[in-house]
């Protein structure tokens, strides 16, 4: 382990590079997040500019059904609560607290992934497909970039969960869970815009 | 099923054309030559190990600036067979269609695959050096990043034989990039091509923020930071902010073109302007993303060869960061066309103008520089020189531009091409070659023969401007760009044959360079000072060529141009600085899965570009096996014993 090795002078210097590789990752992950950030602003300025773009098929208010968004949004954001009782377990030291809430985190994922999956099938049943409208590419594209977010956070969460029953809670173990805890809530945050720009102001 | 056979290669494989089949066999002869010299010296291995798996910042740099300069030959080719079609009216060498293809790669290349690259091969060089650290922030991801770009262009390039390259443009706009304007696979390739190099673009920029952010030696406070590195860190946060547009804009196009999706297209109440804007929102930064830190080598370069201190250091930084982020309030000069009214064009012709201001702020910088400084007129100060007058030029005439009435007449003529070339090929170019020739013995331990430098100088300076300054008055004449032929009656003809012979010269130029590198690798005088310049920043206190572990101790930083002042000191008869005792040196293992998951990306979009899922599909589930197998990989580091150390320093003439 890194930390075992360690002497006074990279100690001292804090610059040494090595010795806090794990301080290191979690800030070059916020960075990342800004970038991620941006692709999100990007994919919803292109909606906000083509939304009434239908091109004679249907809009927003025709096709989107509320309650199930709102049961989406419900599971996500315990989905959200429950990652951070995860960390507050394993900042006890309980890696079976841990893994338990891990577990409980990627199973509303996939509940969340399972209902957006059903609308989008629902939807191109009916005819509403990408080829459409412009409004319905922009929907398509920007709900189905936060629902691709989402699934790859189900595998990356699922890999950690198998690497914490190897090696336990390690300093590597704990920066992992942590930078995913940061994804998922930062997906979270995302669809909250989801909510509000496309669905709330789609139907109102 | 031969019939079946000769038509899927016929479709396959560009064909009809004799430049095309003259490219097919050198093509073919040179992987030949390649693969049959790595057998006969059975360098298979030795390729594998020292550089196809390494991380080592300092050989990815190395891997950069090849390839980079390999793509400025092609580029360069690219110029000067546009440059013959248009030397003589009615010339019939390529046909338009040809001629399509051949400007959009040209500038594809230059921009992406070029200076890109070059940049980046710098920044590897010199940033860690000059930070007194051992690595960049995540060297694993420096070598994903590397291979990333490098099958990226290599997919783009598979074009040019395989299914037929671009024709739309270097930026590709809609409805011409469409499946209406192009059914071919040429803009899958080009979307591809960019997609893939432009993801490694952005993991670059992350890691050497993170880098110059958290891994500055010990007592390097943010006003003792070299000037290049400043202006690399303002460069990557114009990465990080403009890349993401890309990779969207790119997508999106993809999504039209794959699925019959409707962002851009004239039907089904897409919006081709929208393209226009999103693609210049990471277009314009991207100018200043290659020309700042073009800024900070010219800065050090004319510090180095004054043997003064940088003038005006503190207005340099601010003037990097400023127009860092003045670059987003900018991209709409490039349509002022578009029909968006007074008012926002009024805004933006305004912020253009500004944005002059800090580059105005930074020549007088450059200048006070070398006021009553002890100038050494090397390859690298030429080049700097040269730069101040061509990049006065370039930017007044830039300033014309963004007077948006005027504009509406300059607008894609060749004056455009002109002013473009000359802040391009004066700005960057000029920029990165004395980056080359300064950092040139830091790499490799030797200096380019200054003699040949000098001949490549004065030929590339004069081709430059015999090239681009008749181009400022044949487009003021009505010549538009991208247009193919020309009568006898327009009056254009003595004005581009002169700006051909230009493009020639400074084709020969780069061939006095190739001499160059190979005179001087054969012919070297080894440097074994390690400061051959005489040079003020960190990275001239280490061997050269740099150490595996760069600095056998981390350096204690007390001064801005800490090694000058060290130097000062020692010749003032002062102690110089007390160094730490030598202990185990941490250092990252090398690893084969940057390059092998950059061969899936490779197969994942050859795949989607000619529709073969079956292709597609295992490629991606290789990019995400080799993620997991990184993740799931403990064993990525070990330590260099001390006695390791001691024995690399003694054979560079260190003792410690």
């Amino acid at each position: 382990m890194a930390h075992a090795h360690n002497h006074t002078f990279a100690h001292e210097g804090g610059h040494d590079g090595h010795h806090d590789l794990e301080e290191l990752r979690k800030f070059g992950f916020w960075i990342f997040l800004i970038t991620d950030c941006i692709l999100f602003a990007t994919l919803f300025a292109t909606y906000l500019v083509l939304h009434e773009s239908t091109a004679g098929g249907p809009d927003a208010k025709e096709i989107f059904e509320m309650p199930g968004v709102i049961v989406e949004t419900f599971i996500l954001l315990t989905s959200s609560f429950t990652s951070g009782l995860a960390v507050l377990a394993m900042n006890a030291g309980s890696r079976n607290g841990l893994l338990g809430w891990l577990v409980v985190t990627i199973l509303l994922g996939a509940a969340f992934i399972g209902m957006e999956v059903t609308e989008f099938a629902k939807l191109i049943h009916e005819g509403h497909t990408i080829q459409t409208s412009a409004f319905l590419s922009g929907f398509f594209t920007l709900v189905g970039t936060h629902g691709l977010h989402v699934s790859l956070g189900i595998c990356w969460i699922t890999a950690i969960i198998i690497q914490l029953t190897r090696h336990g809670i390690t300093p590597v173990t704990r920066r992992k869970v942590h930078i995913t805890s940061l994804y998922w809530h930062f997906l979270d945050a995302v669809w909250i815009f989801v909510f509000t720009f496309v669905y709330l102001m789609g139907v109102m | 099923m031969i019939d079946q056979l000769t038509d899927f290669v016929s479709w396959f494989f560009v064909t009809g054309d004799p430049l095309i089949y003259g490219a097919d066999v050198a093509i073919a002869l040179t992987m030949a030559a390649i693969v049959f010299v790595l057998t006969y010296f059975r360098k298979w291995g030795w390729l594998w190990r020292e550089w196809l798996t390494t991380v080592d910042h300092k050989r990815v740099g190395i891997m950069y600036i090849i390839a980079a300069l390999l793509m400025l030959f092609r580029g360069g080719v690219d110029a000067l067979m546009m440059r013959t079609q248009l030397a003589f009216p009615d010339m019939k060498f390529l046909s338009p269609e040809h001629y399509n293809e051949v400007f959009t790669t040209h500038g594809v290349i230059m921009i992406l695959f070029m200076a890109m690259p070059l940049m980046f091969g710098l920044f590897n060089i010199a940033v860690p050096l000059q930070l007194g650290a051992r690595d960049v922030a995540f060297p694993f991801l420096n070598s994903l990043s590397f291979w990333l770009f490098f099958f990226g262009a290599m997919l783009f390039n598979t074009s040019f034989v395989i299914g037929g390259s671009a024709n739309a443009g270097w930026l590709s706009y809609p409805p011409l990039s469409e499946l209406t304007g192009s059914p071919g696979v040429g803009e899958d390739f080009y979307i591809w091509g960019v997609q893939i190099s432009g993801i490694g673009s952005l993991m670059t920029g992350i890691n050497f923020i993170v880098t110059i952010v958290k891994m500055r030696a010990p007592g390097m406070t943010w006003s003792r930071v070299p000037i290049f590195t400043w202006s690399v860190l303002s460069s990557c946060i114009a990465i990080i902010v403009a890349f993401p547009v890309l990779t969207v804009t790119l997508a999106l196009l993809f999504l039209d073109r794959f699925l019959g999706a409707h962002f851009f297209t004239m039907d089904g109440g897409g919006n081709a302007m929208m393209y226009v804007n999103l693609i210049w929102m990471w277009g314009h930064p991207e100018v200043y993303i290659v020309v700042l830190p073009a800024f900070g080598i010219f800065s050090e370069v004319v510090a180095a060869f004054s043997r003064k201190r940088l003038f005006g250091y503190g207005s340099m930084v601010f003037a990097m960061m400023s127009i860092s982020l003045m670059a987003y309030f900018t991209w709409l000069h490039h349509f002022f066309t578009m029909g968006s009214g007074a008012n926002v064009n009024l805004f933006f012709a305004i912020s253009t103008m500004i944005i002059a201001i800090p580059t105005g702020v930074k020549i007088f910088n450059w200048l006070f520089t070398m006021f009553r400084g002890r100038i050494s007129f090397k390859t690298p100060m030429l080049w700097t020189i040269a730069f101040i007058p061509c990049f006065v030029v370039g930017g007044m005439t830039g300033v014309m531009l963004s007077v948006a009435p005027a504009d509406f007449q300059f607008h894609n003529s060749y004056f455009l091409i002109a002013h473009f070339h000359q802040v391009l090929i004066g700005g960057v170019a000029f920029g990165y070659f004395a980056g080359l020739y300064y950092w040139w013995p830091k790499m490799f331990g030797f200096k380019l023969n200054e003699t040949i430098g000098k001949w490549a100088f004065w030929i590339w300076n004069i081709g430059f401007y015999v090239c681009f300054m008749p181009q400022y008055i044949v487009g003021l004449d009505g010549m538009t760009r991208r247009i193919n032929s020309y009568g006898w009656d327009t009056g254009w003809w003595a004005l581009n044959f002169t700006s051909t012979i230009g493009g020639f010269l400074m084709g020969i130029g780069f061939l006095f360079q190739v001499w160059q590198i190979a005179h001087s690798i054969k012919f070297m005088e080894k440097d074994t000072t390690g400061d051959p310049w005489g040079a003020r920043t960190l990275e001239w206190s280490i061997p050269s060529p740099a150490p595996l572990y760069n600095f056998a101790t981390t350096p204690l930083v007390t001064d801005r141009d800490d090694w000058w002042e060290e130097k000062e000191r020692i010749a003032a008869g002062k102690m110089p600085k007390a160094k730490p005792e030598l202990e185990p040196i941490h250092m990252p293992k090398n690893s084969p899965i940057p390059f092998i998951q950059s061969v899936c990306w490779f197969t994942v979009g050859f795949g989607l570009v000619f529709h073969w899922l079956w292709m597609a599909i295992p490629g991606f589930i290789g990019i995400a096996l080799t993620m997991l197998a990184h993740s799931f990989n403990y064993d990525t580091d070990y330590y260099i014993p001390v006695d390791e150390i001691k024995r690399t320093e003694a054979r560079a003439g260190r003792v410690v």
